[in-house]
């Protein structure tokens, strides 16, 4: 996993809340088993729509998007993550993440930037009153912020998420750091604990 | 002291899962009991596991099946979907590569992993479970802490059979009074979610509890706990008890003997304790609930079958009224019109919510004599080859036949299309399953989330109807 300190850019404004898993990548680009190719499954259903924000030209080459409250809810598939990042966003603002979305984020790297409802609508509507803002995401100090308009604000994320960014840190070797307390955990499991062998026919 | 403090269900079960505690704000390390897996999440945490030379720590502790792409007709003949197939024959190889048990298309024990797991016996009250896959919340009803994941944990837990997990919170909703008798799980979590929102339950496990929850059937809690993730829960759990053993007494994975006396003392334990708090309570009057139906695009937005759909300038706050008016634009229906005056094209009875034997039971008991209204397309799709057994040997498909319905093999089906049974663009359906989103069941199809009895009565009348408005 890519290390991500600092993201900047311009941000598009996806003005709704509660945008399900499904939107982000509709259940038939989940057939695919690979982890590369979901740019153009983003949003598929509404991007039909010419009229819909990631249609704007204004916005093209965004790295931030910002949304409303509730985003990522609904089915925990990951290929969401995989399509906002390899459409080239590189955070997502929003007032509240789902929690499996959130979690698939720092599996990636990409930044759930969670900030207060207030700053959320601020930002949304300088954003959709100006495409050309420069938004800055830090994860060393938590901020967000746009100069042209003097906005700043912190948002709130837990330590280990954000040593995972700086770092990319894979979680996989961080727990093989413990194998020896998995064992000790497995010798003293409950014996009658069930096993997935031997099914009667 | 610490030892002593009250602590509720789900900080028991958490506790007794602890690998590592997390220092320096580090997320705890939390063993796995049970690792379900399918075609669509696995794919690429295998290849993960391929590129980095790692193994499965664990694949007894590991059980996968094929539910989410699987065709409900003609399973004898190749997959018609070159993509699907060849997502299941990843699986397929996948498995055989690693050691894994799995259940093909087919099999009798197949079916959708939500409703495998507890019939086999495999989910039992205190463990860990996860699945890459949201609706694994299911598992909770046994007083498990069961919970979606994604891919890369998907292959985390392959590795290691651990997963980092921070602390959540917890929330106890509590369903007092006794719930009518048209009244059903499906409508008790419905109304929970109607009442919490889609995001009441986010970095929370929700207790479920009280007297309406413990007069559920394990089918019934099973429903209401596979909906915690639609109120945003990371996992939702009932306290074991005498329903859950005897669910379980004869289950093919169940302990036998003289581990099963030391297993039910076990469980036993698995309660909160008195004087242990929630960071968050509800209380819902369950003597009031009724039949109830989505309105709208998510599972937040539903009313009473009695109801009328709402107006959007009834939600005071942003961004709920935006939301609204948006939905029913979807949706195509308008503000007033009454939930018994809207007309659907299809009825689906399935899904990991409600395809149990029970779920079938209650619908065929509505449909038995009747006849499946004009136009109206009809599926039943039972959520396991068990339960597809089960039910052929009380003469359920003839029933549903007799009446218009189809009969279909085990699988996820119409709830999420990523098989052949899908609705067209603007069809509208009542359907059993759980999530409402736009295009869920089909592109720009309408999707309206109803009990098992309501959709049976509503694909005799054609119209959104609860049992007792049929003739």
């Amino acid at each position: 996993m890519k290390a991500v300190r600092i993201v900047q850019g311009r941000a598009v404004p996806l003005d709704r809340s509660d945008v399900d898993t499904d939107q982000i990548i509709p259940s038939d680009w989940l057939k695919r088993v690979e982890r590369t190719g979901f740019d153009e499954g983003l949003f598929a259903t509404w991007r039909d729509d010419p009229d819909f924000i990631l249609n704007n030209k204004n916005y093209r080459g965004a790295k931030i998007l910002v949304a409303g409250t509730n985003f990522g809810t609904g089915s925990s598939r990951e290929h969401a993550v995989w399509a906002i990042q390899q459409y080239g966003f590189e955070a997502v603002v929003s007032p509240r993440f789902a929690d499996i979305f959130r979690n698939n984020c720092t599996k990636n790297g990409l930044v759930a930037v969670q900030v207060s409802p207030d700053c959320g609508s601020d930002l949304m509507a300088a954003v959709q009153a100006a495409p050309d803002l420069q938004v800055t995401i830090d994860v060393t100090q938590l901020t967000v912020k746009v100069p042209a308009i003097k906005f700043a604000t912190t948002y709130k994320m837990d330590v280990a998420t954000q040593r995972r960014l700086l770092e990319g840190l894979g979680d996989i070797e961080l727990t093989l750091q413990h194998a020896n307390d998995i064992v000790t955990y497995e010798q003293n499991r409950r014996h009658w604990l069930p096993r997935s062998v031997s099914f009667p026919e | 002291m610490l030892e002593h403090r009250p602590k509720t269900l789900s900080e028991k079960i958490w506790d007794r899962h602890l690998v590592k505690v997390g220092q320096n704000s580090e997320p705890d390390l939390l063993y796995i009991d049970l690792h379900l897996i399918h075609e669509v999440t696995s794919p690429q945490a295998f290849e993960g596991l391929r590129i980095s030379g790692r193994t499965i720590r664990r694949p007894d502790l590991t059980l996968a099946t094929e539910d989410h792409n699987v065709p409900t007709t003609d399973i004898d003949k190749p997959i018609k979907d070159e993509i699907s197939r060849k997502q299941v024959e990843t699986l397929r190889r996948n498995v055989e590569d690693f050691g894994i048990t799995s259940f093909p298309m087919g099999h009798p024990n197949q079916g959708i992993v939500h409703v495998i797991g507890p019939e086999l016996g495999l989910t039992q009250p205190g463990m860990t479970i996860v699945c890459g896959d949201s609706h694994t919340s299911t598992h909770g009803a046994f007083g498990a802490i069961a919970f979606g994941i994604g891919t890369s944990e998907v292959e985390h837990v392959l590795a290691t059979q651990t997963l980092p997990q921070s602390r959540t919170g917890t929330m106890s909703v509590k369903v007092t009074g006794e719930l009518p008798p048209d009244a059903t799980a499906k409508d008790v979590v419905l109304t929970i979610i109607g009442t919490i929102g889609t995001g009441g339950g986010i970095g929370k496990i929700i207790e479920y509890r009280g007297p309406v929850i413990a007069g559920l059937s394990m089918e019934g809690r099973m429903t209401v706990c596979n909906m915690s993730i639609e109120a945003g829960a990371k996992a939702g759990l009932i306290a074991p008890d005498e329903v859950t053993f005897s669910y379980l007494r004869d289950k093919p994975h169940a302990p036998k003997g003289a581990d099963w006396d030391e297993a039910i003392a076990d469980w036993k334990t698995l309660c909160t304790d008195q004087g242990a708090s929630f960071d968050d309570e509800v209380t819902i009057d369950g003597s009031k609930i009724g039949p109830m139906v989505t309105w709208g695009t998510n599972p937040g937005q539903v009313v009473a079958l009695d109801d009328v759909v709402p107006d959007p300038d009834s939600f005071k706050e942003s961004p709920y009224r935006e939301s609204a008016s948006r939905a029913l634009e979807y949706m195509g229906i308008t503000a007033g019109t009454a939930m018994r005056d809207i007309t659907v094209d299809t009825v689906f009875i399935g899904s990991c919510t409600n395809s149990r034997i029970e779920d079938l039971r209650s619908a065929a008991a509505v449909v038995d004599g009747r006849r499946v209204a004009k136009g109206v397309r009809t599926l039943v799709v039972p959520g396991s080859g068990q339960v597809r057994a089960q039910a052929e040997a009380e003469g359920l498909p003839e029933i549903f036949r007799a009446a218009g319905f189809d009969w279909r093999e085990p699988g996820c089906s119409m709830c999420l299309a990523m098989n052949p049974d899908k609705l067209s663009p603007g069809e509208r359906s009542a359907s059993t399953s759980n999530r409402n989103f736009e295009g869920r069941q089909g592109s720009l199809g309408r999707t309206h989330l109803v009990s098992p009895p309501v959709a049976a009565a509503t694909a005799i009348a054609g119209t959104f109807a609860a049992p007792a408005d049929l003739a």
